[in-house]
């Protein structure tokens, strides 16, 4: 029969297409696994090599002498992260609250939402600029909470439009049972929404943390760099970004060591945390 | 009144938590830089915290008084000084040496070649103009890359000013400054910059303080002096470059030391600079003077294992006279 | 009663303040910030004459934008263009292809890519891809489509690995897991029921695909690549090592340029003038409107349509 032949054609044709596109794209996927292969391998090959506990014990040493080590910007690091999850996190969870719970009716609420989310995708290194104008030049120096306050501003926009959205999760029937007991908004929000929605509020001040505590650029012009140990945020503080930035681009092959194995710590800390959300996002979905 | 009380309260913590003096600029001396400050830091436990940012930084961080002292390789003159209210004085000199990438031992560039490779006209290394002061050796058809700088560098400076005096054309087309026009090039942060990009980058050609090549073992090539004489850079040709220097306190120590005469005087060396601000409370300044005094005395021998040159006594003494009068000695 | 209802009133403003600091305070102080700064060089270049101008000379103290902003729009681009069809590619294995209890493992394996801080691209895209790129790709490139005529101008110059090539590269993977994220999502919101309906009436996975999800998710996909293009813009240390920091437009694919954000990153701390420093505040100022508007483009016009569960996922 002509007609089966013909339908046969088309269908081995149409198999065909299907098969060829499916397995382009299964390729596609295969070469973005590579990347991420490759570079997780260099970093963790090459870092573990240079990977010592003079690293973590010994401040720098001129290059040229044995023996440096990066615990100046390891501390730093940590302190100037700590002080900006300290300043963002209340401000960032303050106006997700806001928006999700008392701004849900207002226009003006929805432009702000709506402004904050775009801000999110914001260039880093504007905000180092806007640090430096008003702050850093206006106290004379480059001081280690200049950098905190930028990595700040960063991370609000970004926690407050994962709080919004984790507490819009919370369903209206929780909300309106504290509203029949008689509650005002304020309870309703302390008592029964917000422990509601902890763990994604969680999952989301993690996930502001592994971000900016990857950030170089707003870092540039704030905290600047040191290489001496220091625990004073008004001083110019190293951090570990902006050490890697200064080592992988000089010439000494033991920066570059260097420069390796902070790499791998950063990365393995930042995929420490992103993993720690996931999993508790995980642990949501199954048990509440 | 905002900014005394918040002086004061940020002096109270800095004492609370050990002290630090701050710096920023040039790259050149940097090397030199951290090992003296590694060793004053054994010996008194006070901290110089000098970051290497260009001297371009290192001037304009002194200007805004965000640091406690500015580093610079190109001098200010004595009216920019007077006007940004600066005071200024010589810690070393150095040379800037041209290094490259290529399987090729010692060199030898003349004047009209570096000329032709940084105006860009001069593309491969197998150039008549090159293989003319090197006819032993095995040029190849790599094509030239040079790098230079992309910040504010003093090194620039004085290796521009090089470039003004001993070719008019490019004095003519590009001048000299902390950063130029540059005709060809990729550029690079800082001297260490450089020196990264050189040793990655095959038939790479740029240009880097001398202990920045000694330390990463990058080629060195000898250059056409005035004369008309190829000198390779080293502690000795660089004091014949000085020689000559007058280093008058009443101009700020200002000392161009380029294109000098002399058989032996290598025609790109220079000094470095540190920048203070008049205008701070004395013993600010005061601190940042002790720890120069102090390499004065004891940082000679690191320096020279650098490479660089220490300044004649006559001088130092001429810069003691020179804090003195501004209180500070 | 009356302490509860002062609480009341208390919170509102207190949270309230939190959310006008972050939704307008905060830009707004930004963009008047920027704009004080740029205004010196404001005076002296104008606006066509800075957004023209192909000179950036700090000697002679005359700075112009456009080789930054042909960098940044050309390695922006250009990195788009090569994750574009890579993210589809991958959205579709992870909505469509892979087997169900895989999804997990490779969905996290894509946002893993993306957790991976910026600056350990740039290093790693200069102690590795750079000079692979010097050794053996480029001269390739250079010996095959060099030698076509009129394309092959695209591949002059001197392969050292630092350059538009090698950035534009290095910044495509960085924005892969964003990109296909997004489209994944866009995806994931075809209601079952037209996409079974394509397979009752016989059609192929890939035609369902084709013809029934991807026009039901194109607003969705137009809406991600734009944001993508929004974040490219702003990225600072992926390509901070490898463009070569030349303001100059380049000729040719091989060639070092600069992008807004690398000039500033290198030059902030060192502009001698102040017309220096306020030209690159002024530069800060046209990359803030351009990621800004761009931004909001993709939000108010695309993805106004698509829902919100998304965002939570992909930060």
């Amino acid at each position: 029969m002509e007609g089966g032949d013909a339908l046969r054609r088309n269908i081995s044709k149409r198999k065909a297409v299907n098969f060829i596109m499916l397995s382009l794209s299964t390729l596609t996927a295969l070469y973005g696994l590579i990347w991420l292969f490759w570079i997780l391998a260099d970093v963790i090959v090459n870092g573990l090599r240079f990977v010592s506990p003079d690293l973590f014990l010994n401040d720098p040493a001129p290059p040229g002498v044995e023996g440096g080590g990066l615990r100046h910007a390891f501390v730093g690091h940590f302190i100037i992260t700590a002080l900006a999850t300290l300043i963002g996190v209340p401000i960032g969870i303050g106006a997700g609250l806001f928006f999700a719970e008392y701004g849900r009716h207002s226009k003006l609420a929805g432009y702000l939402r709506s402004v904050t989310d775009v801000i999110v995708s914001f260039p880093s290194i504007v905000v180092g600029t806007l640090v430096y104008a008003i702050l850093v030049k206006p106290v004379g120096h480059f001081m280690g909470i200049a950098g905190s306050v930028a990595l700040a501003l960063l991370m609000i926009p970004v926690i407050a439009i994962t709080t919004d959205e984790i507490l819009r999760l919370v369903p209206n029937s929780l909300r309106e049972a504290g509203y029949a007991l008689g509650a005002y908004r304020w309870q309703v929000v302390k008592d029964i929404t917000l422990p509601a929605a902890k763990r994604g509020i969680l999952t989301g001040v993690i996930l502001g943390i592994a971000r900016i505590a990857g950030e170089t650029a707003p870092l540039l012009f704030t905290s600047f760099n040191s290489n001496f140990l220091t625990f004073n945020p008004f001083e110019a503080m190293a951090s570990l970004t902006v050490t890697i930035f200064q080592y992988a681009m000089g010439p000494y092959k033991e920066w570059h060591g260097q420069a390796w194995a902070a790499a791998f710590i950063l990365t393995a800390g930042t995929l420490l945390f992103f993993i720690t959300a996931k999993a508790i996002v995980h642990g949501m979905r199954r048990y509440g | 009144m905002k900014r005394l009380v918040l002086a004061g309260v940020m002096s109270t913590l800095c004492l609370a938590f050990g002290e630090v003096i701050n710096g920023a600029g040039a790259s050149f001396p940097y090397p030199l830089y951290s090992r003296w400050a590694h060793a004053y830091y054994k010996e008194t436990g006070i901290r110089i915290n000098y970051q290497s940012i260009g001297s371009g930084g290192g001037v304009r961080q002194i200007r805004n008084r965000t640091v406690d002292f500015g580093a610079s390789d190109a001098p200010l003159k004595p009216s920019e000084a007077k006007k940004y209210n600066l005071a200024q004085f010589p810690t070393v000199i150095g040379g800037v040496v041209l290094s490259y990438n290529l399987p090729v031992k010692d060199l030898k560039l003349s004047t009209s070649a570096v000329c032709g490779i940084f105006l860009g006209k001069i593309k491969r290394w197998n150039h008549p103009e090159i293989k003319k002061a090197n006819p032993d050796k095995d040029l190849p058809d790599t094509r030239i890359t040079v790098i230079r700088r992309s910040d504010g560098s003093g090194t620039t400076w004085i290796f521009t000013n090089y470039l003004s005096k001993a070719c008019p054309e490019w004095k003519e087309k590009v001048g000299y400054g902390k950063a130029v026009n540059w005709p060809t090039g990729i550029g690079a942060k800082g001297n260490e910059g450089v020196a990264n990009y050189i040793r990655r980058v095959k038939g790479a050609i740029g240009y880097v303080e001398f202990a920045y090549a000694i330390e990463n073992d990058l080629k060195v090539a000898s250059v056409e002096n005035r004369e008309g004489n190829f000198v390779k850079p080293s502690v000795e040709t660089f004091k014949a470059a000085a020689s000559g220097a007058k280093w008058d306190p009443s101009k700020d120590f200002y000392e161009i030391l380029t294109w000098q005469p002399g058989k032996n005087a290598y025609p790109i060396a220079g000094a470095t600079f540190i920048l203070l601000a008049k205008d701070y409370p004395k013993e600010r300044n005061r601190k940042v003077i002790r720890f120069f005094d102090w390499a004065f005395r004891k940082g000679d021998k690191m320096a020279l294992d650098l490479h660089y040159v220490p300044l004649p006594e006559e001088v130092k003494e001429k810069i003691r006279a020179y804090w003195r009068a501004n209180g500070w000695y | 009663m009356e302490r509860k209802r002062i609480v009341e009133r208390l919170s509102v403003v207190f949270l309230g303040s939190f959310a006008l600091f972050v939704g307008m305070v905060f830009p707004l102080l930004t963009l008047g910030v920027l704009l004080i700064e740029a205004i010196p060089a404001f005076e002296k270049f104008g606006l066509i004459g800075f957004l023209f101008g192909r000179t950036w000379d700090p000697v002679r103290e005359v700075f112009g934008a456009l080789p930054a902003l042909f960098g940044t729009l050309l390695v922006t681009f250009l990195a788009s263009a090569i994750a574009l069809p890579v993210s589809v590619g991958i959205a579709v294995f992870i909505a469509e292809i892979c087997p169900r209890r895989l999804k997990p493992l490779f969905s996290t394996a894509v946002e893993l890519l993306g957790a991976i801080p910026s600056i350990i691209y740039g290093m790693w895209g200069l102690f590795v891809i750079a000079p692979l790129m010097a050794e053996y790709v480029e001269p390739f490139l250079q010996n095959t489509f060099g030698r076509i005529p009129l394309f092959g101008r695209l591949f002059e110059g001197v392969p050292t690995g630092v350059d538009a090539l090698t950035s534009s590269f290095v910044l495509s993977i960085m924005i892969i897991p964003f990109m296909s994220a997004v489209v994944k999502d866009a995806f994931e919101m075809t209601p079952p029921l037209l996409k079974e309906a394509g397979y009752s009436l016989g059609a192929t996975k890939w035609e369902v695909i084709r013809h029934v999800v991807i026009p039901y998710a194109l607003p969705g996909i137009m809406g991600g690549l734009i944001l993508s293009l929004g974040r490219a813009l702003g990225e600072t240390m992926a390509v901070a090592f490898l463009t070569g920091n030349v303001h100059r437009i380049p000729t040719s694919l091989l060639e070092p340029l600069t992008t807004i954000t690398v000039a500033i990153a290198n030059e902030f701390t060192e502009a001698v003038s102040d017309v220096y420093l306020s030209s690159l505040y002024y530069l800060a100022l046209i990359l803030f409107v351009l990621s800004f508007g761009l931004l909001l483009v993709a939000k108010f016009l695309i993805l106004e349509r698509l829902g919100r569960r998304w965002r939570a996922a992909t930060l």
